[in-house]
């Protein structure tokens, strides 16, 4: 049976438009515009036509580009760095927040959220401040415990890790919640069930909390992926030039420096396109390798 | 009804015919007090045109010109562009020739600093820009710490190895660091070290010169004063770093003329009285920052915009914005620079009078090549010393690699 078609007129594209017109100027304009530029070289400053064809030029500029490579490394390093932390930080917590605050539960998700709610320049220039080699109150501490001092923003490591130190404490509080929220969503009768059946708090966590968040954990980890790839504002205030041996400069900082401070827009949208390329594909292969079976719908 | 239509046509037309005459101005912070100065003379002169300054940060203030002028929509009528940009906007063509008619900026030449309008002007004879205020490099040196090690003001001036002693001395003593960073004393000898006509990263076709002698031996002195021990080990225009200024753990600062604005307005007004200035070591002389006005070949009000950077750059106006306090713009006039103000004592200089350091090294400032690819190589070359300094990397291999990757990227 075939319903008979309706003419609608102008009204259903009418109530499209709205969106339609936020996609084509937010998303595919930008994403026409980078595709058009990574086949272009030439200083912005010339403008349209000074930006010449050059085929797949700065594709190889890219893959030859020992910075482009070391800004890749520092991209993954730094998301593995901040991210494995975070979620077992954030496991940890949503697990205590559901157990022991009852009532409090909404009040300590609205905590955690305001680290990532709070303007990433103020966060960075506390945490600065904070790390400081001579006036850091880190330092400080430390010295109490007879450490350092240590060159926290300047030494290529402890560089890396002061970033993703950051990154991590600022994204901690919304992986929390993302958990908080899947473990309220738990049946009681299940933790019930093993709490019968002897089971320890550790072991109810292990054994049967942790396979019921699969899903939750597998698209938290693919945000952190994600995000990860698009790291900008945390380096980009803690070392605006990539810091010591640019041990901070990750792929997006990387790109925004070569478009603007070295007015190679085609060599950075090109990199842009790679970057793109590298994120899903790492996404991908996460999910292929451990989220098989967790975006399936549950009947 | 019909009524309404007609005053809102009116009011239409009347702020078109009001836009057309506005003079746009995109500056960059500090330079927009400069402009501010002016608008009281701009008025009485052109009641009828009012000038809109748009001002954004000293980057994205860049940033933006780079996509705008090559437009045809919102075109600034003035641009401000710092020294460093120069380069790469003269580049690109997108600015007006003063040289020719109608303006003949040819003939202000003998009225501006010998280097800074040496800069303005290409081989072919354009004239791009017109130098609105100039940065004579000079050493900012805490005399009360160098006193207290009984070093004089010629152990900082009369060699490299005699700076670094003072330094070591210095450390030892008081416990304050020489510099914040051994980036500064490489940049130090790589403007100290320049000649007429010669480029700093790059000669005048474009040729790296990144594995020169020059570049060696300014990464040895980087490396001796690493492992002396004398630099703080901090980024410069951090927090960090304006917090030692302040509390005398940093006790030289090699920098433009303009560092006294900032220096005595916010950075370290508490200290008035403990800096003092004096010439580059070994007795060089080198440009270090400065702005510049240029006209878009796009600009809609090329008249007006001309007029204006005439009065921003008359001899009143450049007087005013070197008494702002906050500004200290050295202006880039000669006889500018004649006025008694450069007689005065500078009480934040503890009496010195600073301005006629900076006048004697202006006029002895050789004329240097800026190149359209300096910012690319600044950042592969500070890259190339921490590799030296954190890394242990020899010195030559780094700058080989250094020139591998700048011609990567410039040679494409």
């Amino acid at each position: 049976m075939t319903l008979p078609r309706r003419r609608h007129g102008a009204a259903p594209w009418l109530f499209l438009a709205p969106f339609l017109l936020l996609f084509l100027l937010f998303v595919a304009v930008p994403f026409g515009g980078a595709l058009w530029l990574a086949f272009r070289h030439g200083d912005a400053a010339t403008g349209a036509a000074g930006l010449q064809f050059v085929g797949l030029g700065n594709f190889r500029f890219a893959l030859a580009d020992p910075l482009f490579w070391q800004s890749l490394g520092n991209t993954l390093v730094l998301t593995l760095l901040a991210g494995v932390p975070q979620h077992l930080l954030a496991l940890a917590l949503a697990w205590m927040i559901y157990r022991y605050l009852g009532r409090l539960t909404g009040l300590a998700g609205i905590v955690g959220m305001v680290p990532y709610v709070t303007s990433a320049i103020a966060i960075a220039l506390v945490f600065t401040t904070l790390l400081s080699s001579e006036y850091g109150l880190v330092n400080q501490w430390l010295a109490r415990i007879g450490l350092g001092p240590f060159d926290w923003l300047h030494d290529p490591l402890l560089l890396k890790l002061s970033i993703a130190a950051l990154v991590c404490w600022r994204y901690v509080g919304w992986n929390t919640v993302l958990y908080l929220t899947a473990l309220q969503a738990l049946p009681v009768a299940l933790l019930d069930a093993a709490a019968i059946d002897g089971a320890g708090g550790w072991q109810r966590f292990r054994h049967v909390v942790l396979p019921q968040l699969r899903p939750m954990i597998i698209l938290a980890l693919t945000l952190t992926l994600i995000g990860g790839c698009q790291l900008f504002d945390e380096p980009f205030i803690v070392a605006p030039d990539g810091g010591t041996e640019r041990a901070g400069l990750t792929t997006t900082l990387y790109l925004y420096r070569l478009a603007f401070d070295a007015g190679d827009l085609g060599g950075a949208a090109a990199m842009g396109w790679l970057l793109l390329v590298s994120t899903v594909t790492l996404v991908l292969a996460f999910n292929l390798l451990w989220g098989r079976g967790a975006w399936r719908r549950v009947e | 009804m019909l009524r309404c239509l007609h005053a809102a046509v009116a009011v239409f037309l009347a702020s078109s015919a009001l836009g057309a005459e506005t003079l746009t101005v995109a500056v960059f912070p500090k330079l927009d007090e400069a402009v501010r100065l002016v608008l009281p003379a701009w008025n009485q002169r052109h009641p009828d045109v009012p000038i809109r300054l748009m001002v954004l940060g000293y980057a994205d203030h860049h940033n933006r010109l780079a996509t705008q002028l090559a437009g045809t929509a919102n075109v600034p009528d003035v641009v401000g562009i710092e020294t460093s940009y120069l380069g790469r906007f003269k580049a690109a063509g997108v600015l007006e020739n003063l040289a020719a008619s109608p303006y003949l900026a040819g003939q202000l030449q003998p009225r501006f600093v010998h280097y800074a309008f040496a800069q303005t002007t290409e081989a072919d004879g354009r004239i791009l820009a017109l130098p609105a205020d100039i940065g004579p490099g000079t050493l900012f040196y805490r005399k009360d710490l160098f006193d207290r090690c009984g070093i004089q003001e010629s152990g900082l001036t009369d060699s490299w190895a005699g700076l670094l002693a003072a330094g070591r001395k210095l450390k030892a003593k008081t416990g304050a660091y020489l510099v914040a960073n051994p980036r500064e004393l490489k940049e130090l000898y790589l403007h100290a070290t320049l000649k007429e006509g010669e480029g700093l990263y790059f000669d005048q076709n474009g040729k790296s010169l990144v594995e020169s002698d020059r570049f060696v031996q300014a990464f040895e002195l980087a490396r001796a004063a690493r492992k002396a021990g004398i630099d703080a080990r901090i980024n410069t225009w951090t927090n960090e770093w304006a917090a030692m200024l302040r509390n005398g753990k940093i006790a030289i600062v090699p920098s433009g003329s303009w560092f006294a604005g900032p220096l005595a307005s916010w950075i370290a007004p508490s200290t008035a009285g403990h800096w003092r200035v004096t010439d580059l070591p070994v007795r060089g002389n080198a440009a270090w920052g400065g702005s510049f006005y240029a006209i878009p070949k796009q600009a809609g009000h090329k008249a007006l915009a001309w007029e204006l950077i005439q009065l921003l750059t008359d001899r009143n106006n450049q007087l005013n914005a070197l008494r702002a306090p906050a500004l200290q713009a050295f202006p880039a006039l000669n006889d500018a620079q004649q006025d008694p103000i450069f007689d005065s004592p500078m009480s934040f200089f503890g009496g010195q009078t600073a301005l006629q350091v900076w006048r004697h090294a202006a006029q002895a400032t050789p004329a240097t090549h800026l190149d359209r690819n300096d910012p690319v190589a600044v950042d592969l070359v500070d890259a190339a010393l921490d590799s030296v300094l954190v890394g242990g990397k020899d010195i030559r291999a780094a700058l080989a690699k250094a020139r591998a990757q700048i011609e990567l990227r410039t040679q494409r």
